[in-house]
């Protein structure tokens, strides 16, 4: 009984919508979605999308390890307000985000350093942001759960930080970083409401493949935006199926 | 220390890094939803859209919180407890909307439940179909922290209220529910505050009708398009603040359940 109304739930709001993907594809022609996709404006979005994506993840995750080791191994004041900001794009919408990053920049803002609003920087400024709490909120509980014993042994026999580092946190933390590193990199690709605001969306310049679906739907191509969305809906696959793999064990989110 | 960067340099690295990217974007929209001056900031907050806008995204967001407390705790119930073929896979595909961009996600939803429905069911830009899609984007996230906490929990306490004759419904209550309270209270108020920010799937989906089906977040996206940053910054400003009570809530929540383990 509640195994029927559970899985009625599921199909319903996610498998039900999720099976449109491809029969979508289907009825509005294959030919249609294929010109879409390789469209030049459509292929320099994806390419857009990629050099985002390229720049917000590694720093992100460098940011996500530094930040991870600060808040588990150090005391220092002001820790709670350094929790508070990593989690705070979990909880924020990406318009406001966008929209901070749009006045910050713009002409009233308060920097004024060349192009950076409808332009690239500005993209990867929303991107980054919308994307820091991932790999530091895999990381966070790993650190603890490994705690400091051995970093304290391989100190004391002449270690410095930096080997240390490498030799023995790094390496028990791999697959926290990694997975991270893979929901961080899927937050980017998907990332609309924050790029929405401050790209200024100019087809073949400044749009990614997320904008490219809203400007294909917008002018009435439901065989464009269905196109590039099976392209987006098989990243997201490929990226759940590392998930799935990379998951530690069965029940641990 | 374990740390490749020293104390001082590390920790300059972390606040550097959270000003440029987190706080300064902040500040400048605190600084501009002032407007000129307070007044600025109070004529925009009480004018009757976007008071609309944002009632309508609250009410919808608490439906789809109290939804997924419900549906989530279930699913997650019947994850753990119940032996099925695919369970594996359900449990995969869960973690979906993590994945798919959401505007991917409205599109979807749209293509089931719009115009050209193979259900017959035609529920494009209504609020019926904005709660769908917010129960799409929002579906992991109780199964997620409820999951875990009920695979550890020792079901002999359950055996031995039901040996003395407890019902069902007691054993849940009495039992289970105290145990997996913490993690769906934490699950629902992430997803209300998912909820309450959602854009990518709205604007494919809500048709963004003034007063019927326009949400807050959207109403900024436009404002701040047609040029009116100060109106827009207002609203946002509310939001942030929504956001910082949420993550203040879950904060308080994964305190109260860890008290033990810190005892």
């Amino acid at each position: 009984m509640r195994k029927t109304i559970a899985l009625s739930y599921l199909a319903v709001v996610l498998l039900g919508p999720l099976s449109m993907l491809f029969w979508r594809i289907w009825a509005e022609g294959v030919g249609k979605a294929w010109s879409a996709v390789t469209e030049p404006d459509t292929i320099h979005a994806f390419r857009v999308t990629l050099e985002v994506a390229l720049v917000a993840v590694p720093l992100n995750t460098i940011f996500g390890i530094v930040a991870g080791l600060a808040i588990v191994r150090l005391r220092f004041p002001g820790k709670g307000l350094v929790n508070a900001f990593v989690d705070l794009p979990l909880a924020l919408s990406p318009v406001v985000v966008g929209l901070s990053l749009f006045l910050l920049y713009g002409r009233t803002g308060w920097i004024h350093v060349g192009q950076v609003l409808f332009a690239l920087p500005a993209m990867v400024l929303a991107t980054v942001f919308v994307s820091v709490p991932y790999v530091a909120r895999e990381v966070i509980p790993t650190l603890r759960e490994i705690g400091d014993e051995q970093e304290q042994a391989a100190h004391t026999l002449g270690a410095t930080g930096w080997q240390t580092f490498w030799r023995i946190t790094l390496p028990s933390i791999r697959w926290a970083v990694i997975y991270g590193v893979v929901v961080t990199t899927a937050r980017c690709l998907g990332e609309y409401g924050a790029v929405a605001v401050v790209s200024g969306s100019i087809s073949g310049r400044t749009e990614t493949a997320t904008l490219r679906v809203q400007d294909y739907y917008e002018n009435l191509d439901q065989g464009g935006a269905y196109g590039v969305s099976l392209v987006l809906g098989l990243m997201a696959i490929a990226v759940l199926v590392l998930m799935t793999l990379l998951k530690p064990k069965e029940g641990t989110a | 220390m374990a740390l490749p960067l020293g104390r001082p340099l590390s920790l300059g690295f972390v606040t550097t890094f959270l000003t440029v990217v987190v706080a300064l974007p902040i500040a400048a929209l605190a600084w501009a939803s002032r407007g000129e001056g307070l007044s600025g900031f109070w004529y925009w907050i009480t004018q009757p859209e976007p008071v609309a806008a944002l009632k309508l995204t609250l009410v919808l967001a608490a439906l789809v919180a109290l939804t997924n407390a419900v549906f989530g705790t279930l699913l997650a119930w019947v994850l753990v407890r119940d032996r099925f073929p695919g369970r594996q896979l359900v449990n995969a595909v869960v973690d979906l909307p993590f994945a798919l961009p959401t505007i991917v996600a409205g599109l979807l939803v749209l293509a089931l439940y719009g115009p050209d429905s193979p259900v017959h069911v035609h529920a494009a830009f209504t609020r019926a179909a904005i709660f769908l899609v917010l129960l799409f984007v929002t579906l992991p996230f109780v199964v997620r922290t409820v999951q875990p906490v009920l695979h550890e929990l020792d079901t002999q306490m359950e055996e031995a209220a039901r040996s003395l004759g407890a019902r069902e419904l007691v054993v849940f209550t009495r039992i289970v529910l105290p145990s997996i309270l913490p993690g769906i209270l934490s699950g629902v108020a992430m997803a209300f505050a998912r909820a309450v920010g959602e854009i990518g799937s709205i604007v494919i989906i809500s048709g963004n009708r003034p007063f019927r089906t326009e949400l807050a977040s959207v109403w900024i996206l436009n404002q701040t398009q047609s040029g009116n940053g100060t109106g827009a910054a207002a609203l946002a400003v509310l939001l942030l603040a929504i956001s910082f009570l949420v993550l203040l809530g879950v904060g308080g929540l994964r305190w109260l359940a860890t008290r033990h383990e810190r005892a």
